[in-house]
């Protein structure tokens, strides 16, 4: 021991010290894991040390209160970052085959004509989750549901690998995108719709939307809104379209679309009547 | 070298100014709607990382070597460690600020797990933070060499309260270096896909409340050693100087979980235990306020000031030193007195969140701790350069111009936050009946924050004009001289092994078991979310 060390265990600042700081510990354990647990009316415990427990934050008892299991299928697709990244030729070319059978609606390259999506270019995860939120009857249709209930994973994985190897549609955008779009609505909570679907930024899950139908885009809101679409993690885009207002899905969905806004749309015919007047 | 460190640090406060600024005025009612909020997330990440992490370090780091030559009165030990230092900390900041400016890591200088972001940020703050930990080592390892070679003799209160500061930086740092090196850099190196963001967060806030105090080192040892002898006073109690920093060692360390106060992950007894021992850092305050009243009094009196105020009347008002640290202290009692609210556990909760939060950080650290920062570049350069500083009535406004900005934008930047605006957003509707009320108050905080801009230009005219002023021989520097110097000092008030012990003691009682508990607990891992990843 140090002749330093040896000369403060001698002197007074050593019982002085440690005593306080323990001192103020043990007061400060016995307030904050005893007593006020007890005194809280809101909490019922059994026992002292259930009250410590509860303190220090060990989960009492979880089978208090039961779990609310959802009433309807939910989905099962966990989503990482990182998730299918890295396709071999092998899969994108299994894939290839595999979605020979989709080419009627979603167009031979993914390009589609009849109003489902378009799939060239999809994130690998968005078409993964989808397929299996349509196995699992996470996601309703009784058009998809026969088609992919003999896909296996790994085809699900193949399919997703080939279309989002497939170059993309061509689209311009309006230039200025509707504030729903750009800003979302702050004090209703919706954030803008590019903060996860491109433009300023993406999250894993979240589908490309540039090129989509219009008619596809608006109908998707609007199941979302009214529930009757609810393979959503954690419900992010129900609380959102909830939130929407008619307009607001119409001017989203004609943006994404590739169609000039309700705005433009205005400023269009005022053009052409006063071509007609001259 | 060490003009080279306070040149470093202000080029970064010069840099991020302006980034604030913006921010303030970009979410005003004074602009639209920014179309893309992530010009304005990474405004805030690279102006947090600057003002937070580079600035105060490197002024702890310079000011540190400073005191430990004029102090000891003998050469540093370990030059060459300390240049490594400073270069880590500049090739540390250029490495995390180029992502944040690619926009490849906007996390906010709190990182925010479960979002991740490039690599690079992640590195570069730890290499500045490895940077600091050199400058704590070579601190600790200067006074124990003068100890041994002055054994018996009191080591100088400034060297002593610099070393104090340093041993609560190099502990307090452990937490966000833990949360970096195995949670989230593995996590940004794509080794692992999910995070324990709670975990995340109770490492993080080990290190979030004690990095104030180190901020605020600097400012209080120029309040004991530089203040008293500036205005011509002597320090009212060297004992009660000692007594302060070593409380603030000890209690200012675990108490972190009071940022916690809405995560679930934390449990209630946890937060009161950390709610108790942060009202423990009233006391050194409270010391503090006590000492340098009664030194500034001495002052005053010295001066010929009688009666009960009269020595207020009697003080040297126009010295630049006096006026930073008197604005200081009224900005200190503010920001104290809203701190109060954030520390209590149940007061906390109609704050949490919200703009006053941002606001008590901009008071505190903005206001009071950088004013005298600046106070103590302007007592130093002289000493730095071989060139006096005599532009005395520009210092005075821009000390006021400080005071007056910082006032401007923190006082209604609090109101807003109890009216419930959130922190973290780049816009706001006020278009919207709900919150249409705090247009002015955010207009008045863009006032401020203009304000600012003008006083920090003022402070670089201050240095500029002192560098281009002829050469002159200053004598040597002295700091303050306690009413009645100590010549013996018992061993306990003379070093740190006592206090360190229970700095470390205390930290294992209040952070042990939620520590613990968390890693062993499965099931408490998220996945992440990559920051500027595809469009």
């Amino acid at each position: 021991m140090t002749p330093e060390w040896s000369a403060i265990l001698r002197s007074k600042w050593f019982p002085a010290s440690v005593g306080l700081t323990a001192g103020v510990a043990v007061a400060g354990i016995l307030v904050g894991f005893v007593w006020l647990p007890l005194a809280d009316r809101n909490e019922q415990f059994h026992s002292v040390w259930d009250a410590i427990c509860s303190a220090a934050g060990l989960i009492q008892n979880p089978a208090r209160e039961p779990v609310v299991e959802a009433t309807y299928p939910t989905t099962r697709v966990e989503l990482t970052p990182q998730m299918l990244r890295g396709a071999s030729a092998e899969a994108i070319g299994r894939g290839a085959t595999l979605a020979l059978r989709c080419t009627m609606c979603h167009g031979a390259r993914g390009l589609s004509k009849a109003d489902t999506p378009n799939l060239a270019g999809q994130y690998a995860v968005v078409i993964y989750k989808q397929l299996m939120d349509f196995k699992t009857g996470a996601r309703v249709s009784a058009v998809m549901a026969p088609l992919v209930s003999d896909l296996s994973d790994q085809d699900m994985r193949d399919l997703a690998a080939y279309y989002a190897y497939l170059p993309r549609v061509p689209v311009s955008l309006p230039a200025a995108a509707p504030q729903i779009v750009a800003s979302g609505a702050p004090l209703r909570g919706i954030a803008p719709c590019g903060a996860c679907h491109g433009d300023l930024a993406s999250k894993p899950g979240a589908a490309w939307l540039e090129g989509q139908p219009l008619d596809y885009l608006r109908t998707q809101l609007q199941d979302f809104a009214s529930g009757t679409r609810r393979n959503d993690i954690d419900e992010q885009m129900r609380n959102v379209a909830r939130g929407m207002t008619a307009t607001e899905i119409d001017a989203a969905s004609r943006f994404y679309a590739g169609l000039p806004g309700p705005a433009a749309r205005a400023a269009g015919a005022a053009i052409v009547a006063a071509s007609k007047q001259h | 070298m060490i003009l080279a460190h306070f040149w470093l640090a202000f080029a970064g406060f010069g840099a991020a100014l302006p980034l604030g600024a913006w921010q303030m005025y970009i979410r005003s009612p004074l602009h639209g709607w920014i179309s893309d909020p992530d010009w304005y997330y990474r405004s805030v990440t690279a102006h947090g990382t600057t003002m937070a992490y580079v600035f105060p370090t490197l002024i702890a780091m310079g000011f540190g070597y400073f005191v430990a030559e004029a102090a000891l009165q003998r050469p540093l030990i370990g030059l060459r460690w300390a240049w490594l230092g400073f270069w880590l900390v500049v090739v540390g900041t250029v490495t995390a600020i180029v992502p944040v400016a690619l926009g490849l890591a906007s996390v906010l200088y709190t990182f925010y797990p479960p979002m991740i972001g490039s690599a690079f940020y992640y590195i570069g703050v730890v290499l500045v933070v490895v940077g600091s930990w050199i400058w704590v080592a070579l601190m600790g390892i200067n006074m124990r060499r003068w100890k041994r070679d002055n054994p018996g003799t009191p080591v100088p209160f400034p060297m002593f309260a610099t070393v104090a500061g340093a041993y609560l930086w190099g502990w307090t740092a452990v937490g966000a270096a833990l949360e970096l090196l195995f949670q989230i850099i593995p996590a940004a190196l794509g080794l692992s896909r999910t995070i324990d963001a709670g975990l995340a967060r109770v490492f993080f806030s080990w290190t979030l409340h004690a990095i104030v105090y180190f901020w605020l080192m600097p400012t209080y040892i120029a309040y004991y050693t530089i203040l008293p002898r500036a205005i011509g006073g002597r320090l009212y109690s060297d004992a009660m100087g000692r007594l302060s920093f070593i409380l603030f060692l000890v209690v200012a360390m675990p108490i972190g979980v009071h940022h916690l106060f809405a995560d679930p992950e934390v449990g209630s007894g946890f937060k009161f235990l950390h709610s108790v021992f942060t009202a423990l850092v009233a006391l050194p305050t409270l010391l503090t306020v006590f000492t340098i009243c009664a030194s500034v009094e001495i002052a005053g009196r010295l001066r010929g000031g009688k009666g009960v105020l009269g020595w207020l009347a009697a003080l040297p008002w126009r010295n630049p030193v006096m006026l930073g640290a008197a604005l200081s202290f009224v900005m200190l009692g503010f920001g104290g007195a809203g701190g109060l609210i954030n520390m209590s556990y149940q007061l906390d909760s109609t704050i949490h969140n919200t703009q006053w939060v941002t606001g008590h950080f901009h008071l505190i650290f903005g206001g009071a701790i950088v004013i005298m920062y600046f106070v103590i570049a302007y007592e130093l350069w002289p000493h730095l350069t071989g060139r006096a500083l005599d532009s005395l009535g520009l210092m005075r406004a821009q000390l006021w111009t400080w005071f007056v900005g910082m006032i401007v934008l923190t006082f209604p930047w609090h109101y807003v936050g109890i009216l419930g605006m959130p922190r973290r957003m780049a816009f706001y509707d006020y278009g919207d009946p709900v919150i249409a009320a705090q247009a002015a108050s955010v207009t008045m905080s863009v006032i401020g924050a203009a304000i600012l801009l003008v006083s920090g230009a003022l402070f670089f005219i201050v240095l500029a004009r002192g560098h281009a002023a002829p050469r002159t021989e200053p004598p040597a520097y002295r700091f303050s001289i306690a009413v009645r110097p100590p010549r013996t000092l018992p061993a306990a008030l003379n070093g740190f092994g006592l206090w360190l012990s229970l700095m470390i003691a205390l930290t294992l009682v209040n952070y042990g078991f939620p520590i613990a508990h968390l890693l062993t607990t499965p099931g408490t891992a998220v996945p992440i979310v990559t920051m500027g990843a595809r469009r």
